[in-house]
């Protein structure tokens, strides 16, 4: 019934690490400890959601991406590019200076993603699903965090591709129309955070088979914005060459999905906020609503770890572009999308997602029971005060590690302290303990 | 395995900890996910039923590894006609309370719906109890 692990695009470095903790705190799925002085990632709890890359102060934690030189392998050379990248721009550099600027760059089609939303504001207005409240599948962080948190609800993720998808089967039954093979052409998404390239590379994923390759945005604004220097804004006076709609535009900000869901809907951002809801959605404390727009960071992707703008004013550029968009009539931004639309309806389902819980002590109901006994037992000697020192984010983490096999009950500070009183344990013995959590330098 | 939830009557604001409390356990224990909305789902509906009507109740829940059993002992002012309120929309719920979007009447059917067994007793000015059996196979 359950898959296995993730592919994971976050990395800790152990050589940068210093084992302060940090992200083993502010981890919302409890899914780092610290051993050996360094920060250690339990790979069947991690969402990537990037949290700990945000939080880490010496940048020891990476978000894996491809080569950029890899484009190069390719004759024809696509990125698809997330609207919240022009958004990482001040309004003066045109959105039609950026697309060129990535032309210059080295690639050949540049297209946003945008096309095809439409598509998914029919599905939303009259869903096929019957679970409710259906949950976009937008993003895939939010997606892993009801797979490993909250198994009971993978039925309500719509069963739908996202835009970046869409924009990349677009471009790619386009290029194959035109007659070029589909082994010359290399598709690239810009991502601005890690579980987009997490869900990219994982082979469970339907995304996976549409793309070539990820690149961090972070690493591609530093390209444009180094050829926009070099070449002193001449392009800036361009006009915009793929004009995207209000809503295509808007999609990736919060309400940008909810407020075309049919019924009642809610957006709701930021993963601290969206477990909270999913808490209370599970214990079915909330009924009667019909959509939920879920995003694992605050602002949605103009907040994605690898952003370099400021998230507000990423989402003021953004809103201002949608502000600005002439309609041409017909509904849709892009008449390619009429042609095509039938060809991306077809493509535009995606695999039921399956449960993948991270909370079972253990796969046999009776050896969980006995776990969850000795971990009771073990909370009782524990004194609750969640300080962290063990290398585990609380006393119940701790409690479940060791009833998994994942601990000692000596890591604790506090029982360290009553064993050396009793003369149960030297402390040499508690030396030693605290050496193996956060390594012998911070001890000396 | 068993566990114990004291429930104060009018409460609201705590209404449904126990339900995610037992949530937790069952997560922890491998129980299937639709076989945990089953018996979260009943046992929100007879925790609010205890918050919303009665004066302090108590939920006594006993897992083993074929089924859980629920067991909830409410003080206050029982049930005088059980099959009226077992019937689908039939409410004694205050305007308040149904304000607060609980009420409904959908609760006691709505716990035996998700039940495999359920056994209701109850005595006017008294009090209610209510067991619920889901099994896990």
């Amino acid at each position: 019934m359950e898959s296995g692990y993730f592919h994971h695009a976050l990395e800790i470095i152990e050589d940068i690490c210093i084992g302060c903790s940090h992200c083993m705190t502010v981890c919302p799925t409890e899914a780092i400890r610290v051993k050996q002085g360094k920060a250690k990632l339990f790979e069947d709890r991690c969402v990537d959601c990037g949290q700990c890359y945000h939080h880490c102060p010496v940048n020891a934690i990476r978000v894996a991406h491809d080569d950029f030189n890899d484009i190069f392998n390719f004759k024809y050379r696509v990125v698809v590019v997330p609207t919240v990248f022009i958004g990482q721009f001040p309004e003066e550099f045109s959105t039609n200076l950026i697309y060129n600027t990535l032309h210059e760059l080295g690639f050949t089609h540049v297209i946003e993603c945008g096309p095809g939303v439409e598509l998914l504001m029919e599905a939303y207005s009259s869903p096929v699903q019957k679970a409710r409240p259906l949950i976009s599948s937008f993003c895939p962080a939010i997606v892993r965090l009801i797979q490993v948190k909250f198994p009971s609800l993978v039925d309500n993720v719509t069963l739908l591709k996202a835009p970046l998808d869409i924009a990349a089967l677009l471009i790619k039954k386009k290029l194959t129309d035109s007659g070029i093979p589909e082994k010359e052409t290399g598709i690239f998404y810009i991502t601005p955070c890690a579980a987009q390239i997490a869900a990219i590379k994982n082979p469970q994923d339907s995304t996976s088979s549409l793309f070539n390759g990820v690149i961090n945005m972070d690493l591609i604004y530093n390209k444009v914005y180094s050829q926009l220097h070099k070449n002193g804004k001449k392009f800036s006076q361009q006009p915009e060459r793929l004009h995207l709609s209000k809503e295509e535009i808007e999609w990736t900000l919060t309400n940008g999905e909810a407020v075309h869901a049919k019924g009642r809907s809610l957006a709701i951002d930021e993963i601290h906020n969206v477990i909270d809801f999913l808490e209370k959605l599970e214990n079915e404390t909330i009924s009667d609503v019909d959509f939920l727009e879920l995003r694992a960071c605050d602002q949605s992707c103009a907040g994605g770890i690898l952003g370099t703008a400021n998230r507000f004013l990423t989402v003021e550029r953004l809103r201002n572009r949608g502000a600005n968009v002439k309609s041409n009539g017909n509904g849709h931004s892009n008449d390619e999308i009429i042609q095509y639309a039938g060809f991306i309806k077809k493509h535009l389902a995606t695999e039921p997602i399956k449960p993948q819980s991270m909370l079972k002590l253990d796969e046999d109901m009776l050896k969980a029971m006995n776990k969850m006994k000795q971990a009771s037992e073990i909370m009782r000697s524990l004194p609750g005060v969640d300080c962290g020192i063990c290398g585990t984010p609380g006393c119940s983490a701790l409690a479940e590690d060791i009833v998994r096999g994942n601990g000692r009950i000596e890591q604790c500070i506090f029982i360290q302290r009553r064993k050396e009183q009793t003369g149960t344990q030297s402390l040499r013995d508690s030396f030693y303990i605290m050496e193996q959590i956060w390594g012998r330098d911070k001890l000396e | 395995m068993h566990f114990e939830y004291k429930i104060k009557g009018g409460d609201f604001a705590n209404a449904g900890n126990a339900s995610s409390q037992v949530k937790k356990i069952l997560k922890q224990l491998n129980v299937d996910h639709l076989l945990i909305k089953r018996v979260v789902v009943s046992l929100y509906e007879a925790e609010v039923n205890i918050v919303a009507h009665a004066l302090e109740g108590i939920i006594k829940v006993d897992i083993d590894a074929e089924k859980i059993i629920l067991r909830l002992e409410d003080k206050g002012p029982g049930i005088p006609d059980i099959p009226l309120a077992m019937k689908e929309g039939y409410s004694t719920a205050s305007p308040e309370v149904r304000a607060m979007g609980f009420g409904a009447g959908m609760g006691l059917s709505n716990i035996k719906k998700n039940a495999d067994k359920f056994n209701i007793t109850s005595k006017v000015e008294v009090g209610t109890q209510l067991e619920i059996i889901i099994y896990f196979k």
